[in-house]
């Protein structure tokens, strides 16, 4: 059977030269960076420095600008309590985009209840952010402004720059969270006027478990984790010596070949939107005709639920990912967490239909043969699920009437 | 993955609609009753996998069934025989126990004793 992981935005495989970068740092090199009077300390400092210069290449940073952390959630959560308690005096007021993730999102929600507000900017029907919105929302008692990079459901690529210059100018903080975009679209710190970066190393062909923020010079932050002073003392915890490694090692590999890659995606990502334009009916597509992430298709389909259409997919050996209700959160406590997908209803899919989306996100090993495998069977999956819903028959019947 | 099932009756005896796709989920339930036993059962569903599945698990468990007898499943029923649903996801067979009531109901109005 077909084996084709269509996924890549969840996560990408980590990439054998990661791996062999790695292996010293799980073996035989052990030593942590704070104890390093003797000689596998020494190893560690310096390979978690090597690391830092290459992650900051990445993003056009300074390597004393990165502060390592458990990933991106961490580095949304430092970003944004951070800033605020930072700057808590000068005001309390944040600005976001709807289209977030829930780990920019749910980090407000501490803050509400102490007494922060939070301006919430509206996206478009192709999930832009509009900066002039954004200097709209902005008010003398603004700290702080968070905008992704790109949105990993729809994949539509924010106009960063512009946004980051309105921020500079009224000397509010701008945090944008990369972690859909580092690695396979080029993101410069500087020109984004980002003072705060959010980066994640298994979305770039690195291991989990290791990601950063970059931290501008000059931008002050309250530590979020309390205990010594690693990471210039934003980031309490002995450093995840090996996964750091490996993160510096795929930021090296996507710096040299992200144009490559996106060539490649670009291509394949063209021939899936057109194939599935052509072979399925009742199709929209989600997110920016054109200002999105490279290999990177999202859809939904009238009256196919969005779970189901996983599910049959998987069944042909083909792994998405949905926005659906159903699918968003299946370790749910109950019933209540199975809310539709809110970048979805922001981008306005029609909640009465509540059905998924489905994104697939090729990867720098993805084929034309998978996609053409994709496009032999994704129809008939249409089809099938078609013909088990009362809504498409309710259609037919409608068009058959001359209704 | 090959639900059971799957379709409508022509001049069914029967007919419950439950769900409404702006919460996820629709089923509609067909039944065919013949001397107070059901003799046929199909569904249409708009949902999640664990709906298609409770909905085409339903269809196998009151064929051949009395009316009364139907009337007496209950979601858990449903869940139990698909060797349980995740918590997030009962619901599915809460869907397929009110489809078969609806249906039930539809039945007796039509064939009033």
């Amino acid at each position: 059977m077909a084996n084709i992981f269509f996924d890549h935005i969840s996560t990408t495989p980590l990439d054998p030269r990661v791996l062999e970068a790695m292996m010293p740092y799980l073996t035989e090199r052990y030593g942590n960076p704070s104890s390093h009077i003797h000689d596998q300390g020494q190893q560690a400092v310096r390979a978690v420095d090597a690391a830092r210069v290459e992650v900051a290449g990445l993003v056009g940073a300074k390597p004393q600008e990165i502060v390592f952390t458990s990933g991106a959630t961490e580095a949304n959560n430092l970003a944004i309590k951070g800033a605020a308690e930072s700057r808590g005096k000068k005001g309390r007021h944040l600005v976001v985009s709807e289209v977030e993730h829930f780990s920019v999102l749910n980090a407000l929600l501490p803050l509400r209840n102490r007494g922060f507000e939070v301006t919430t900017v509206k996206a478009d029907g192709d999930g832009k952010v509009d900066p002039d919105d954004v200097r709209r929302a902005i008010r003398p008692d603004t700290v702080l402004v968070s905008v992704m990079h790109a949105n990993a459901e729809i994949g539509t690529v924010e106009p960063v720059e512009e946004i980051g210059r309105i921020a500079n100018e009224r000397e509010v903080l701008f945090h944008t969270d990369a972690t859909a975009s580092a690695g396979h679209i080029p993101l410069n710190a500087g020109t984004a006027g980002a003072d705060l970066v959010t980066l994640s190393a298994h979305n770039f062909y690195g291991p989990k478990g290791t990601g950063a923020l970059v931290v501008r010079e000059g931008v002050r932050l309250e530590s979020q984790i309390d205990g010594g002073f690693q990471e210039m003392g934003y980031r309490a915890g002995t450093e995840n010596v090996p996964g750091i490694v490996g993160m510096g090692r795929a930021a090296r590999i996507a710096s040299e070949e992200m144009g490559e890659w996106a060539r490649h995606l670009g291509a394949l990502g063209k021939r899936l939107r057109e194939g599935v334009a052509s072979s399925v009916e009742h199709l929209h597509f989600t997110g920016h005709p054109t200002d999105r992430l490279p290999g990177h298709v999202s859809f939904w389909v009238e009256y196919a639920e969005g779970e189901s259409l996983l599910l049959f997919l998987s069944v042909h050996g083909v792994m998405a990912a949905s926005g659906s209700a159903c699918s968003s959160n299946l370790k749910g406590r109950d019933e209540e967490d199975l809310v539709a997908s809110h970048v979805l209803r922001a981008i306005g899919v029609p909640s009465d239909i509540c059905t998924g989306s489905i994104t697939f996100s090729l990867g720098k090993g993805s084929t034309g043969q998978e996609v053409d495998h994709v496009l032999s069977v994704l129809p008939g999956i249409v089809r099938r699920l078609w013909e088990m819903s009362p809504t498409y028959l309710d259609y037919q019947k409608k068009i058959q009437q001359g209704g | 993955m090959n639900p059971r099932n799957v379709g409508e009756i022509e001049g069914a005896s029967g007919v419950g609609e439950v769900g409404n796709p702006a919460c996820g989920d629709m089923m509609r339930l067909y039944l065919k009753v013949e001397g107070g036993k059901i003799v046929e059962a199909k569904f249409r569903t708009f949902g999640c996998g664990a709906a298609i599945a409770s909905s085409s698990m339903l269809t196998e468990m009151i064929k051949g069934k009395t009316v009364e007898e139907a009337q007496t499943i209950t979601n858990q029923h449903v869940a139990d025989a698909l060797d349980g649903l995740p918590a997030v996801k009962m619901h599915c067979s809460v869907m397929a126990e009110e489809a078969v009531k609806a249906a039930l109901d539809d039945y007796r109005e039509k064939n009033p004793a």
